[in-house]
């Protein structure tokens, strides 16, 4: 993350690159299927929640997670450095009906983002949803807790290292016998 | 905030999801249960729940995941003082077989076979949902019959989805009768579907590149039919329900939740619609040909459980004109796309020539590649915002595909719903919100 450049006020271009970044809220901009979409650092990324609930943005339509493990490249603009997981939360604009969608980065490292439920408190599901399925925590969260898979399994089943059809049925008081 | 964070104990949370007695949670937390929109710090919501706390005993529930009202697996923490709920807390998961991991082994021709068992009762929304954004991804346009026969179909889901919610509702609140009409009058709605998808549920009807099949000979007998049925049997349940004053006390001001408090939540569909707040993707967002057809966005003014109800039952007769419109504007033309990439050769060239019959082959066994990027693409499904997030790494499988459940998302105003209300409303709140555990828990 340290390389990454803090890209304050919108007149200030991504350093080392030719082409100029678009720019939107000062953080990095693309367009995909004719939304807008926003790739902000960790740091910046409540206040660029802020900013976008001023901004009119009042609902928080979904948030999920994705896991690049065994597709590391792909379409980011230039300053933003692609890291294994990315947290993926899009927002509605009821009153001039616009969509954003925020791409946010997360080191394999370190998969902790801080949590947008006292911004947008519908994401509260998505959120334990998140950390259920790919072990991304949310600080700040106020009850961060598997949703969808029983409280004592073990992984995240959407990681791309996690393998398919290996576990068979869990019954709680049965005798563990994963790998 | 600082983090102490420790990775192993991510991998290996042992988090109860539960709820718990009151001293064990903190205030937020428990703040959060009583359905509480507004977040505040631990301080301010101590301060906040003060006046609140229970001064005698206090008795935590469960109510499913067998609970019959439940509508599946569904399972409630109530906390009851009495018969007044204090604490609610959905417990999900009862139905979680992976499905968004299952997408990712699936190709795209396969995927609509996957999304179409998430939610049961609309299932040809999810096709749609899955289909838009792989031909988002594509960037291709399906022919306009295709679109048609999307909406026509999707309307009659939706038809056949708020009569099962009729259905159930009537059920939940001991309208027995009810249950049985709107059960009767849904077998003839999937009656229609079943002729022309072959499956009355899980049709995988609607593909990437438009539909699975032309709309069989006589599909607008059936459609008539069902037009001349309906109205006549909905004025049945107005008189039967409306009508009637035990039906009007066990809804009327029960589950209240306001416009602010639907939007920090996130909630959609008609529950969103009966805080007055006139919202509709088919409308605000158009999709498909929903930009040319006449229709009305049906609001509630109270948003309560009477208007959740009473807006399903309008937009049942809003649905019947779309079809209506469908039906006398139905185009000429190709049901899917040709497109050599994405649609697989007429089962007539196939005889003749061997190139088609390798082709046929081919798409078949590996599938179409989709290029690399990343969608998603929202509709209107009978219960909300139904949305798909596809990213792509340009194989013939998704690489991550999620979508977004209406259901899922509603089921966090139960807690809101549920505070200070009885038991027995419970049942109806749960009901008045319609969730479907296939598509909450995936």
């Amino acid at each position: 993350m340290s390389e990454e450049t803090a890209v304050d006020g919108a007149d200030a271009p991504a350093e080392e690159a030719v082409v100029v970044t678009e720019t939107m809220f000062g953080v990095p901009v693309l367009h995909s299927g004719g939304q807008v979409v926003l790739h902000p650092t960790r740091e910046g990324y409540p206040g660029l929640l802020r900013d976008l609930h001023e901004d009119g943005f009042h609902s928080a339509v979904d948030l999920c997670g994705v896991d690049f493990l065994t597709h590391p490249g792909r379409d980011l603009p230039a300053g933003v450095t692609a890291e294994r997981f990315e947290v993926v939360v899009n927002l509605i604009n009821h009153r001039n009906r616009s969509r954003v969608r925020v791409r946010l980065q997360v080191p394999e490292g370190d998969p902790v983002v801080p949590s947008a439920t006292s911004l947008y408190p519908g994401l509260d599901a998505p959120e334990r949803e998140t950390f259920d399925m790919f072990g991304i925590a949310f600080d700040g969260h106020p009850d961060l807790t598997r949703i969808l898979m029983p409280e004592d399994w073990i992984g995240h089943p959407l990681r791309k290292d996690y393998d398919i059809g290996r576990i068979p049925v869990q019954f709680k008081e049965a005798p563990a016998v994963r790998r | 905030m600082t983090v102490t964070h420790d990775p192993a104990a991510a991998r290996t949370s042992e988090g109860a999801q539960e709820l718990t007695s009151r001293d064990i949670v903190s205030a937020i937390e428990r703040l959060h249960e009583l359905g509480a929109v507004l977040r505040l710090s631990e301080a301010g919501a101590l301060e906040a729940e003060r006046d609140r706390t229970p001064d005698d005993e206090t008795m935590i529930i469960n109510m499913g995941p067998q609970h019959p009202s439940t509508h599946g697996v569904l399972r409630l923490m109530l906390e009851l003082q009495g018969e007044t709920v204090l604490r609610c807390k959905p417990v999900i998961g009862y139905l979680h077989t992976g499905m968004e991991k299952t997408g990712e082994q699936l190709s795209y021709l396969q995927g609509p076979t996957n999304v179409t068992r998430m939610d049961y009762a609309s299932p040809l929304f999810t096709e749609l949902a899955f289909s838009m954004t792989v031909e988002q991804l594509l960037g291709i346009e399906v022919p306009e019959r295709a679109v048609w026969i999307r909406m026509l179909m999707t309307e009659m889901n939706r038809i056949s989805s708020h009569l099962l919610f009729m259905a159930t509702n009537g059920m939940d609140l001991g309208a027995v009768s009810m249950m049985l009409y709107g059960w009767r009058e849904r077998e003839e709605t999937l009656r229609f579907l079943q002729e022309v998808t072959g499956l009355r549920m899980n049709h995988n009807y609607i593909r990437p590149g438009g539909v699975a099949a032309d709309l069989p000979d006589g599909w607008r007998d059936g459609v008539l039919r069902l037009l001349d049925m309906l109205p006549g049997r909905l004025a049945e349940y107005d008189t039967l329900l409306n009508g009637q004053p035990i039906w009007r006390e066990r809804l009327q001001g029960v589950g209240v939740i306001t416009t602010e408090e639907c939007l920090a939540l996130g909630i959609t569909g008609p529950i969103l619609r009966s805080t007055g707040y006139s919202w509709d993707l088919r409308r605000d967002m158009p999709y498909l040909a929903y930009d040319e057809v006449e229709f009305d966005v049906v609001v509630g003014s109270y948003g309560d459980a009477f208007d959740r109800y009473a807006i399903r039952l309008a937009e049942i007769h809003e649905s019947m004109r779309i079809v209506r419109q469908c039906l006398e504007r139905m185009p000429a033309g190709d049901y899917r796309i040709q497109d050599k990439k994405v649609t697989p050769p007429p089962r007539a060239r196939i005889d003749e020539s061997m190139e088609a019959l390798i082709h046929h082959f081919k798409i078949f066994t590996e599938g179409f590649k989709v290029p690399e990027g990343e969608a998603y693409v929202a509709i209107e499904s009978p219960r909300g915002e139904l949305g798909c997030y596809i990213v792509s790494d340009g194989s013939a499988n998704p690489y991550r595909m999620h979508v977004r459940a209406p259901s899922f998302i509603n089921l966090q105003s139960l807690p809101h719903l549920m505070h200070g209300g009885l038991v027995a409303d419970a049942v109806a709140i749960i009901s008045s919100v319609d969730p479907i555990l296939g598509e909450v828990d995936r």
